[in-house]
């Protein structure tokens, strides 16, 4: 009975929005920030990607034009289900019109369906997996900040031109790495590199010696950690353990935040190569909203590119809604107009969303200091390369949108 | 009603049936009631798949004595057949959940044959070990899609004319199949079947010399209860609408063990009580962020150190009833 209440109400609330169009209508907005606050993604969404959120509604000066802004945040655990039903709970009784963060894949995918089904939003900055744009792409979901395609194809190019044109692949044995792998070898052959070999590793690997030797062996310049969360810091530990980096081979992490090298510590990932699209200290304008980001955080952590992705999607969405006039409720129509105009914000630069909700800017591809060269704490990265907006991420011509096929 | 007599908390005598009858038809009209008292539907969905996990769960530790370290792998196989069969192949949902339980069932024979010939904590460690190595199959095999799970799984008609994508109609189906397996395992724990299961968990080599193929019973409750546990993950797939590798995580294993402990091991109403509070806890208390699994310890601990035989086993303890 509440159900088709609302869905009449609904139904009512977008003959209203389509007659009236940008006329005088709901100003109101909610936010849900839903995220792993326990687990092991919790120092890179977290609390944090509440701050941002936060900040982006303060920073926005929507609410001294009159709107009225809500936000509710909760734990998904990482468990798909635990994502969807609080999700689903969340559109029907709490009237949320926008997911924010959700990162972990399985999640990520799952509210995926969701939004599309109750015709909601997500920006997504958390989920690594680029089939969010791809073959499961829905006209309800941005993907904001990164995907696994655009992590492989970065760092994968900008290393063989910085001249390392010889690859090593330690891959974590699952569909996941697989893909990384798949799709790193493919930049590294067309920019003129070879890839000498790959060894595959359980997933949760704790002893990475033999895999370790082999690469070393192998005497690649580059040795790419095709793996994520626990695999790769174990693998960079084990790495520093044997002297690779200092052997002269350089260390590329496909899948690694900031939160991660601050974790290991410099001593450990000094040397490692990998690709964000967002570092704190990049110019002023990222410092200023930095340095207000870790004022307000626990252990002043500065922001990673996730948290950072929260704080500029809600922007654009906050933006677009404004120009609107009113929030017209309808999930598809939000993400249309934000598809319409184009990005400009402190933190990613000028950008575009393209038809499939994939967002673009470029990306950055990072080396980490030695603790000589670090003159404080969070001061990691030294920029090596910039890939622009539209080399660094999938083309569309090979994306398999569904909806690019109109 | 009338005899006060001095039978532990599980030694079901005929008197005290209908005890039973009466929790069991409260619990029914209260879950019946559920859609129109304002209740977030999906919620009590959820934790229906759950309390169905645990109460198969309890009839293999509560009455046979045998803790199963690796249920979780029974969940997911149920959970990963009917979303594979649901979404790709297009059946409908009740073949679905059909080919869920039949592959629970195949994956029970398989692996109680090898996990029974083992007592104790050695059991305990070759489901583990099994359930771990379902894990990492399900991890790799491309059907499962990996980490990312199998997605936007349809929800389509049941039986043609029960339309599951209606949240009422879809909680009603969910509350009949609960009940029917809940009476289901009522009727086995209290068949001659189940008199033998717990004989075999007070005295295994008494029950041998009775000349009970103990081997035999354990196997059988090995199936069924692994069975059930497919169902649960069959029905849950409606519910999300996804599977994941979470239902097949280890720590899933431990989750159930947790709300049977919590709602009170060897009650038949104690898992459904211990799923509830389990899945309210991760719902509600969801945006409590970090400390969701503190509490959920906190809960544990107090639980194993005030009330031992969980909420529903101090209840008929306290009452003298069986419940």
């Amino acid at each position: 009975m509440k159900s088709k209440f609302s869905a009449l109400m609904l139904g009512s609330a977008l003959v209203l929005a389509s007659a009236t169009g940008a006329f005088a209508q709901d100003k109101n907005i909610k936010i849900g920030v839903l995220t792993d606050m326990s687990g092991l993604y919790a120092d890179l969404g977290g609390a944090g990607s509440v701050i941002a959120a936060q900040m982006a509604i303060e920073d926005s000066g929507m609410l001294a034009k009159g709107w009225k802004i809500e936000m509710v945040s909760a734990d998904h655990q990482n468990k798909p289900d635990v994502g969807t039903n609080i999700g689903r709970q969340w559109i029907d009784v709490e009237k949320v019109d926008v997911f924010v963060d959700v990162l972990n894949s399985g999640v990520g995918l799952a509210i995926n369906n969701l939004v599309k089904e109750k015709n909601a939003v997500m920006i997504n900055s958390g989920a690594a997996s680029s089939v969010l744009t791809d073959a499961q792409c829905t006209p309800n979901t941005v993907h904001w900040v990164y995907d696994t395609y655009m992590l492989a194809n970065s760092t994968g190019d900008a290393l063989v031109k910085s001249g390392g044109d010889t690859w090593y692949f330690l891959t974590a044995d699952y569909a996941f790495g697989q893909a990384l792998e798949k799709d790193t070898t493919a930049v590294v052959t067309k920019a003129g590199g070879k890839v000498l070999g790959a060894v595959k590793h359980p997933l949760n690997t704790a002893d990475f010696s033999s895999f370790l030797l082999q690469a070393q062996a192998s005497k690649a310049k580059i040795v790419g950690l095709a793996n994520a969360g626990g695999d790769t810091t174990n693998s960079i530990k084990q790495a520093a353990e044997f002297g690779i980096v200092k052997g002269g081979q350089k260390l590329a992490g496909l899948l690694l935040f900031i939160t991660d090298v601050h974790s290991l510590g410099l001593n450990v990932a000094q040397g490692l190569n990998f690709t964000e699209t967002f570092y704190w200290d990049l110019n002023d304008q990222t410092r200023a909203f930095s340095k207000k980001f870790s004022e307000r955080s626990k252990n002043k952590a500065q922001p990673s590119m996730v948290q950072a992705g929260v704080y500029s999607g809600l922007l654009h969405y906050f933006k677009v809604l404004d120009a609107n006039g009113g929030n017209p409720k309808d999930g598809a129509k939000v993400v249309s107009l934000m598809k319409d105009m184009k990005t400009d914000d402190a933190l990613f630069g000028k950008g575009e969303i393209q038809p499939n909700g994939r967002k673009i800017h470029p990306a950055y591809l990072f080396e980490v200091k030695t603790p000589s060269e670090s003159k404080g704490p969070w001061d990691y990265y030294k920029l090596i390369g910039t890939t622009p907006a539209d080399k660094a991420f999938r083309p569309l011509s090979e994306s398999a949108c569904p909806l690019l096929k109109k | 009603m009338t005899t006060m007599t001095t039978s532990s908390a599980d030694g079901v005598s005929k008197p005290f049936i209908r005890d039973e009858m009466w929790a069991f038809l409260i619990m029914t009209a209260l879950l019946v009631m559920v859609p129109v008292s304002g209740i977030y539907p999906f919620f009590v969905m959820q934790a229906l798949c759950f309390a169905l996990f645990a109460c198969a769960f309890n009839l293999l530790i509560g009455y046979s004595g045998l803790l199963s370290f690796g249920h979780a792998m029974f969940l997911g196989t149920g959970g990963y057949v009917t979303a594979h069969a649901a979404k790709v192949w297009g059946v409908s949902p009740e073949i679905g959940i059909v080919l869920g339980v039949a592959a629970a069932v195949a994956l029970g024979v398989i692996t109680g044959l090898i996990a029974i010939r083992r007592q104790g904590i050695y059991f305990s460690m070759i489901t583990l070990a099994l359930s771990q190595l379902l894990y990492f199959v399900y991890l790799q095999t491309p059907f499962t899609h990996g980490e990312d799970g199998i997605q936007g799984v349809p929800q389509g008609m049941m039986f043609g004319i029960f339309d599951l994508s209606k949240p009422i109609t879809l909680y009603y189906v969910v509350l009949v199949i609960f009940l029917l397996a809940f009476l289901l395992i009522y009727r086995i724990i209290n068949s001659p079947f189940g008199e033998v299961l717990k004989s075999i968990r007070e005295n295994e080599p008494r029950a041998i010399s009775l000349g009970y193929k103990t081997d035999q019973y354990k196997l059988m409750a090995f199936i069924l209860s692994g069975a059930l546990a497919g169902l649960a993950g069959a029905v849950k797939v409606f519910v999300a609408q996804n599977a994941s590798l979470t239902d097949v995580h280890w720590t899933m294993s431990g989750e159930v063990v947790l709300m049977t402990l919590v709602g009170g091991l060897g009650t038949v109403f104690g898992p459904v009580i211990g799923a509830f509070v389990i899945i309210a806890m991760q719902q509600y208390l969801a945006s409590f962020g970090q400390w969701v699994l503190v509490i959920q310890g906190v809960i544990f601990v107090v639980c194993v150190l005030t009330f031992r035989r969980g909420v529903i086993g101090e209840i008929a303890h306290y009452f003298r009833r069986s419940l």
